[in-house]
């Protein structure tokens, strides 16, 4: 077969659309995530062979979604020679076979395959982990490269993450309406998680890790397609990652600096991504359910739409996260509205915040407390604390491009 | 499939409920599983004594030794189980999280291990 003729385009570019909604039937067909994956796996091997045959079938999906079926069976029937319970599954695999008509549980099978991945019993990093691997289908190289961590600590988070789902039995469904919205708030954090790092990684070279960042949009817009009904923060935080996301290009130089946002060329803002976030955030905050993403992407809204640092309406965004900090109170958001503050009444009053924060000893160890103090002393010219705050802030920091950051503005200092 | 729900309170905190509340806790705990017996989801639930009352043994060599209390000193004390049978783990745990100790300590879903195909007291298969 000519490898790189047409079907094998064709089959791979079903392979990149479809896989993983294949995938995510088979998994709910077979019970179980490895029996699927081998079988999907089979399933395209065997298009590869038969199609340049035969022709590309009329539905391919139904096609490959039916292949896999078989060869799970085959598989089962090979392992039944010494596992009677394999025998019983083939035997239910068959009768399950007969029946067709799978067609509208496709795209439900994507929603469950969602919520098994984020379901609470699973610790955070493997419900990342499982969630990039098995419904973003990026490889275990990727995510430990994208986490920093190594392959085989990937692929042991995996396995732990499914063992534990076959032995304590979690169901592939989509929860009820009385769970929907608790389970949905972990599905939207552990979306969340992968953006922030993918936006601003927690250590490494790289400020940011687009990919990340593109598949917790690309996840966050099936979520939304594929919720039974409209969720206010599912569009929130669309609005909020599509608001931080049409920055990117704005944030580093192009040998990997570090931007400030009052610094960043605005032009060079992503017009298309903060008309769409802009949109989404009026629509969620036009609904009665108001809740966290929503502010901040609101809060983002008045940044994106801001032709400039002095002309934004520092009023209003003291104001929503006054209300951020009613709804989800965290000394993060008390560091951001300080800063918000700085910039709406002085340098003076947003020290006084920062100060107050710093004395209660939430915030000891985290480096842009310390980074935000020492930026506000420089404007006041108190240079000596301002060395201080940012040495402070260098010890805690471990990220490349934020260190130089810090290290350029001591030198400033020094000066 | 069984689940066995591990109940966890700090005794502190228990034993200065006010009697009343403690009443009702016992109260509810009782209703509760009936509620479970009726749906078909219970199995077997027993609260405990207080762990001063424990004797933790060991055999280590063919040698007994028997001391006082749990084995590890922890913040809070297993005070109860409820053994549960349920279709799956999302339908353990909406039955686990209506246990009213939950209200005051917390409860830990575990999958049951079976050691033989079937125990002799289990008659649901």
């Amino acid at each position: 077969m000519d490898a790189g003729g047409p079907i094998a385009e064709r089959v791979e570019e079903i392979y990149r659309t479809e896989s993983r909604r294949i995938l995510a039937t088979l998994i709910r067909l077979l019970g179980d995530f490895d029996l699927a994956e081998e079988a999907l796996q089979n399933a395209f091997a065997a298009a590869i062979a038969t199609w340049p045959r035969d022709g590309v079938p009329e539905n391919p999906r139904a096609w490959l979604v039916s292949a896999g079926r078989f060869k799970a069976v085959d598989t089962l029937r090979r392992r039944a020679r010494f596992d009677a319970v394999a025998t019983e599954l083939a035997k239910s695999l068959r009768t399950a076979t007969a029946q067709a008509g799978e067609v509208p549980e496709l795209e439900d099978d994507r929603l469950r395959l969602i919520f098994v991945c984020c379901h609470p019993s699973l610790p955070p990093d493997a419900q990342i982990a499982l969630t990039l691997r098995e419904v973003c289908g990026l490889t275990t190289e990727e995510i430990a490269r994208a986490f920093l961590t190594t392959a085989p600590t990937v692929a042991q988070r995996i396995v732990r993450a499914k063992g534990k789902i076959r032995e304590a039995r979690i169901p592939y469904e989509v929860p009820g309406l009385a769970e929907l919205h608790e389970r949905l708030e972990i599905v939207l954090h552990v979306i969340y998680l992968i953006f922030n790092e993918g936006y601003s990684a927690s250590s490494g070279e790289s400020l940011t890790r687009g990919e990340l960042a593109e598949e917790a949009i690309r996840v966050t817009r099936l979520l939304i397609t594929l919720l039974p009904e409209p969720d206010s923060e599912a569009s929130g935080l669309l609005a909020l990652m599509l608001l931080q996301e049409s920055r990117r290009s704005a944030r580093t130089t192009a040998d990997g600096e570090v931007v400030l946002l009052e610094d960043q060329d605005r032009s060079r803002w992503n017009r298309e991504q903060i008309l769409e976030g802009v949109g989404l955030v009026r629509q969620a905050l036009a609904t009665r359910n108001v809740g966290a993403y929503t502010l901040q992407a609101a809060i983002a809204a008045i940044h994106a739409e801001a032709p400039g640092s002095a002309v934004t309406d520092w009023n209003e965004i003291v104001g929503l996260y006054d209300l951020l900090n009613k709804i989800d109170p965290s000394p993060v958001v008390e560091l951001n509205r300080a800063v918000a503050i700085a910039m709406r009444d002085g340098a003076v009053q947003g020290l006084l915040l920062i100060d107050k924060l710093l004395a209660t000893g939430e915030l000891p160890d985290y480096s842009f407390a310390h980074a935000g103090r020492a930026e506000l002393c420089r404007r006041l010219g108190r240079n000596d604390e301002a060395r201080k705050s940012y040495t402070r802030a260098l010890e805690l920091m471990q990220q490349g491009p934020e260190r130089r950051f810090i290290e350029r503005r001591l030198r400033e200092l020094r000066r | 499939m069984k689940y066995l729900c591990i109940v966890y309170t700090e005794e502190a905190k228990l034993a200065a409920l006010p009697d009343k509340e403690f009443e009702q806790l016992d109260a509810d705990s009782l209703a509760y599983d009936k509620e479970m017996r009726d749906a078909g989801y219970f199995l077997a639930a027993q609260a405990l004594q207080s762990v001063e009352t424990a004797t933790t043994l060991r055999v280590r060599k063919n040698k007994l030794s028997a001391t006082d209390g749990p084995f590890a000193e922890t913040k809070e004390q297993l005070c109860g189980f409820v053994l549960i049978q349920a279709k799956d783990l999302n339908e353990a745990i909406r039955v686990a999280s209506k246990i009213p100790s939950a209200r005051v300590g917390s409860v830990e879903v575990r999958p049951v291990r079976a050691l033989a195909d079937k125990e002799p007291w289990d008659k649901r298969g």
